[in-house]
């Protein structure tokens, strides 16, 4: 289980080296998420439409290791954008990953770009 | 400066910690803290709490960085194996000398095993620490990976026995508790409260035996039974020794400090041990010829230890000391308080015990019966904070003190309020925090809402038993300032369900973002206001959850039940519970071909679980193309009306329940409600169809129907109230159309009927001068609103399967075709299941 978790690692932007053309701004709803494939990893790409801002984290909650964040409801708690995992409501900030409502690991995160009608998201690897 | 040395960090040495470094005489002094386990001090109380989340932290009484916060060493993973009290200095298991003022033993308790012949087996532990139920976790996975019906065993059953018991059930291994004496739980109740408890365990899948003196363990390596007598065998492959405590009082012994005959070492009421230096606190502490094992007596000797040392001398432990419990044990209330077992000459019991619902109360009255002594209380403890209060400040009983505890009739107000109670009240006895300061620091503007409170006074924060106490005080002190008591949905509306229900109805809103924009408090709504507003839009504008499904909830976005492993489960509707062998058979055929798991469900319907997001519109076309809609069993929605075969079969049977079963879940199918919704309809009061455990349920009477409100299941299990006798169809239709409209306007966020109805000003009698009389002259509204739902409903699967724009919701990945692959499904009786989780 844990080297599944292994596969996700924060990544910044100074750190990218590959933006990876994930799929039409389209495919994703406004104010919610949806789930890209990099290589193997699963990658949960978020719309944040009142932000007017994009994130993307790992799609794996790492309470129950389950690929299921992208399909979470995401809003904010006192400010900080989350997103609330569909299975025990987990929150998690999407700008640094960290578990709001507990004491779990914190996500990893990856930084996402819009060109044209493309979304892009960033990884080292 | 002046060092203090405190050997162990249990809780009660915790504490110690915690309440010397608030007083401002700490600065004089250094602390140096030891404990023998890897990690810090935390909650053993909620050990068991450990097996559901295996998440040490959260069982943490403060991180390890509070400790180097406060200036406080903590040493972990060391043991102080000597003290000299003529130098004043410790030595540890490592070898390291350490030199103190003050010395506060705190080394607690360790779990007492008899010499029993073959003890020291494989297979048996003690339950103590995190470390031991690490072990026996491990332990019970490789019994359970080579059989999987093992069986575990626990010797004692006592209040940790009883623990441990449920930690056996919940590792799957079959429990079986074994104690000496002729009862349960012998040191806190009476034989007939222990039998009541006996058959609630039993009824959840304890096995109990009980007047068992265990001779010896079996087994070559590891333990694979126990013998009681020459043919008394019972065969068990694990087992725990949870048979009492012993205090861990060596350290003191060897420096010769004063011990009792049986352990412990003696203090006197300041917690000063034969040395005037060292001081003992906890289950360690000999007081009274008593060793208290309970954690608001160990919290207080701590507290008493920290003001000598600091030199309030005046502050002393009393005489007394209230040892009164309420826990919860496997989901079972038991409460005992004050003199539990009380001799008839010092006064009367009153006793009431109803074995058909495990319960038992008794309380025990003063031969005058002016003042409470005592009680007992199994099966329902919610009285207990109540009692234990009147019974700690001595207030007066009514005249006839049974009232205190027999069920309150309808209408009668139950005994005492929490506003009644004196000041000076101890409310948490864990924290020592009185009803005064409570009032306190809500009336000084230190704290506006419970989470305040809790924080400013810790009320709470130990056993947790006092919470409802603090919360309801919270809130009738805020309403006594005029503070009004909040009750709004999340932190991004001041404004609960039913002002945004009105708000929507008024303003016409369609959308999320117009909400939030116009009435919002600036933020971004979050996983509560979200689906509450989406509900609200559907039932308000008769919508599907097809609108707008990002703000839906987790289960309605997908218009499926998510499941462990993150696929999803299929219930069409079987309304009435009745189908065709031709339905039947194309449901079967259709879980062969996506080699779906199958169960009948406890509502009667038919499960299909384990489709994936991509399958789920699929196998939905196949499933529409033979004549099922969905079922709703996603949604906070009607889900069914279950029926017994009514009079259209049946020889007892009064009228037809199937036929209007049907005719009630296809009129409300599909409506969007607070909670979920259940129906029922007998035809006969023989109640095959269970009726009054549902929020609305029907039973067949001479010359028409009962209709009864309100029922539930689930954590507080309710029957349904009488509302109206011997009604035909047509007045049941319109009462359940102005009763579910009402609910729907005006119940709390994810508020069952039984729970809304339950806390509805005026009570039963209000909700049927509303509906029946009605009384607010709202009736005719409700029923329009009703008939609009029920007019325009539409199957929200055929809606997606017919749209391609809803179609490509149904995917797992939007750049790729391919399943989620981290999805692993293992065999389980001849069908599959996901991979448990670790």
């Amino acid at each position: 289980m844990e080297e599944i978790l292994e596969k996700y690692e924060a990544t910044k932007t100074e750190d990218v080296k590959v933006w990876f053309k994930a799929a039409s701004i389209h495919d994703f709803p406004s104010d919610g998420g949806a789930c890209i494939k990099y290589k193997d990893k699963q990658i949960a790409v978020f719309n944040f439409a009142r932000l007017g801002k994009w994130y993307a984290c790992q799609n794996l909650c790492p309470h129950k290791m389950e690929m299921v964040l992208s399909r979470g409801m995401i809003g904010d708690d006192k400010g900080i954008p989350k997103v609330a995992c569909p299975l025990h409501k987990k929150t998690f900030s999407l700008e640094n990953g960290e578990n709001l409502n507990g004491d779990l690991d914190a996500i990893a995160t990856y930084p996402v770009k819009i060109e044209g009608d493309y979304v892009y998201v960033g990884f080292a690897e | 400066m002046k060092h203090i040395i405190v050997v162990g960090n249990g809780m009660v040495g915790y504490k110690f910690c915690e309440k010397f470094v608030e007083k401002s005489e700490a600065k004089g002094f250094k602390i140096t803290v030891f404990g023998e386990e890897p990690r810090p001090a935390y909650d053993r109380v909620h050990l068991s709490e450990f097996f559901e989340n295996q998440n040490a932290k959260a069982l943490e009484m403060a991180p390890a960085e509070w400790y180097a916060d406060n200036n406080i060493d903590l040493i972990t993973n060391e043991r102080v194996a000597d003290i000299n009290r003529t130098s004043k200095t410790i030595k540890t298991a490592k070898d390291r000398e350490f030199a103190y003022d003050y010395l506060v033993l705190a080394t607690g308790s360790s779990p007492f095993v008899p010499p029993i012949k073959g003890v020291e087996k494989e297979g048996v532990f003690v339950y103590r620490t995190i470390e031991d139920l690490e072990g026996m976790l491990a332990y019970a996975a490789k019994v359970k990976a080579e059989k999987p019906n093992g069986r575990a065993a626990v010797l004692g059953g006592g209040l940790l026995g009883l623990e441990a018991g449920k930690a056996v059930m919940d590792m799957g291994l079959e429990p079986h508790i074994v104690e000496f004496a002729p009862k349960l739980m012998p040191r806190q109740l009476d034989s007939r409260s222990s039998q009541v408890l006996q058959l609630k365990l039993e009824s959840i899948g304890l096995n109990i035996h009980l007047s068992k003196a265990t001779n010896q363990i079996l087994g070559d390596t590891a333990i694979t039974g126990m013998e009681f007598g020459e043919d008394d065998v019972l065969d068990v492959d694990m087992l725990v020794v949870s048979a009492g405590i012993r205090p861990r009082d060596e350290l003191g012994k060897a420096c010769g400090l004063e011990v009792g005959v049986r352990g412990g070492i003696v203090v006197d009421n300041t917690m000063k041990t034969s040395d005037e230096n060292i001081y003992a606190i906890g289950e360690i502490a000999l007081y009274n010829q008593m060793i208290y094992g309970l954690v608001a007596p160990g919290y207080d000797m701590a507290a008493i230890a920290v003001e000598q040392i600091i030199g309030n001398t005046e502050t002393v432990m009393p005489a007394d000391i209230d040892m009164s419990t309420k826990l919860k044990l496997i989901g079972v209330d038991v409460a005992s308080f004050g003199e539990p077992f009380m001799p008839a000459s010092k006064g009367h019991s009153i006793i009431f015990e109803n074995k058909t619902q495990h319960l038992y109360k008794r309380i025990n009255v003063s031969l005058d019966g002016k003042s409470l002594l005592g009680g007992i209380l199994v099966g329902d403890a919610s009285d207990y904070n109540m009692l234990h209060q009147v019974y700690l400040n001595g207030m007066a009983i009514p005249e006839d003190p049974s009232q205190l505890i027999l069920p309150a009739s309808d209408g009668a107000t139950s005994f005492g309020d929490v506003t009644d109670l004196p000041d000076e009240a101890q409310v948490c006895s864990c924290e020592s925090v009185t009803k005064g300061q409570i009032c306190g620091v809500i009336e000084n503007g230190e704290a506006t809402d419970l989470a305040g409170v809790v924080g400013c006074t810790k009320a709470g924060t130990g056993c947790g038993g006092c919470k409802p106490m603090v919360a309801d005080l919270t809130n009738a002190t805020l309403k006594a300032l005029g503070i009004e008591v909040k009750d709004s949905v999340c932190e991004h509306f001041d404004l609960n369900r039913q002002d945004l229900y009105k708000i929507i109805q008024v303003k016409g809103y369609t959308t999320f973002n117009e909400v939030l924009d116009n009435h919002g408090n600036g933020g971004h709504g979050c996983e509560l206001c979200k689906p509450l507003i989406a509900s609200l839009m559907a039932t308000i504008h008769a919508d599907t959850a097809n609108e707008e499904y990002a703000i839906q909830d987790s289960n309605d976005r997908f218009l499926a039940n998510i499941q462990r492993n993150g696929t999803y489960s299929v219930v069409p509707r079987v309304p009435g519970g009745e189908i065709t062998p031709d339905k039947l058979i194309a449901l079967g055929e259709i879980a062969k071909k996506y080699d779906l798991y199958t169960k009948v469900t406890g509502g009667v319907r038919i499960d299909l679980f384990g489709a994936t997001l991509k399958q789920l519109p699929l196998i939905w076309k196949e499933l529409i193309s033979h004549g099922f809609e969905s079922g709703h069993a996603y949604g906070k929605s009607l889900r069914t009306v279950k029926t017994c075969v009514g009079s259209t079969w049946c020889r007892y049977g009064m009228d037809e329940s199937v036929s209007f079963g049907i005719e009630l879940e296809n009129r409300y199918r599909g409506i969007r409600a607070p909670h979920k919704i259940k129906g029922g309809v007998s035809g006969c009061i023989r109640e095959c169809a269970e009726a009054r455990g549902k929020d609305f349920g029907l039973i067949a009477v001479e010359g028409g129907w009962n209709l009864y409100v309100g029922g539930n299941g689930g954590a507080n299990p309710r029957h349904a109230e009488l509302f109206a006798e011997q009604i035909d169809n047509e007045t049941v239709i319109k009462y359940l159309d102005r009763y579910l409209m009402f609910y729907m306007r005006t119940a709390k966020p994810l508020q069952r009927t039984a729970a809304w109805q339950e806390r509805l000003e005026g009570g039963l009698e209000y909700l049927k001068e509303v509906i029946i009389e009605d009384k607010l002259g709202i009736a005719e509204d409700l029923e329009k609103e009703m008939e609009t739902l029920v007019n325009r409903f539409e199957c929200e699967w055929t809606q997606a399967v017919n749209d391609p724009e809803m179609m490509k919701r149904f995917n797992h990945f939007v750049n790729s075709e391919e399943e989620d692959d981290n999805l692993v499904f293992v065999p389980m009786r001849d069908q599959k299941m996901p991979e448990p989780w670790v």
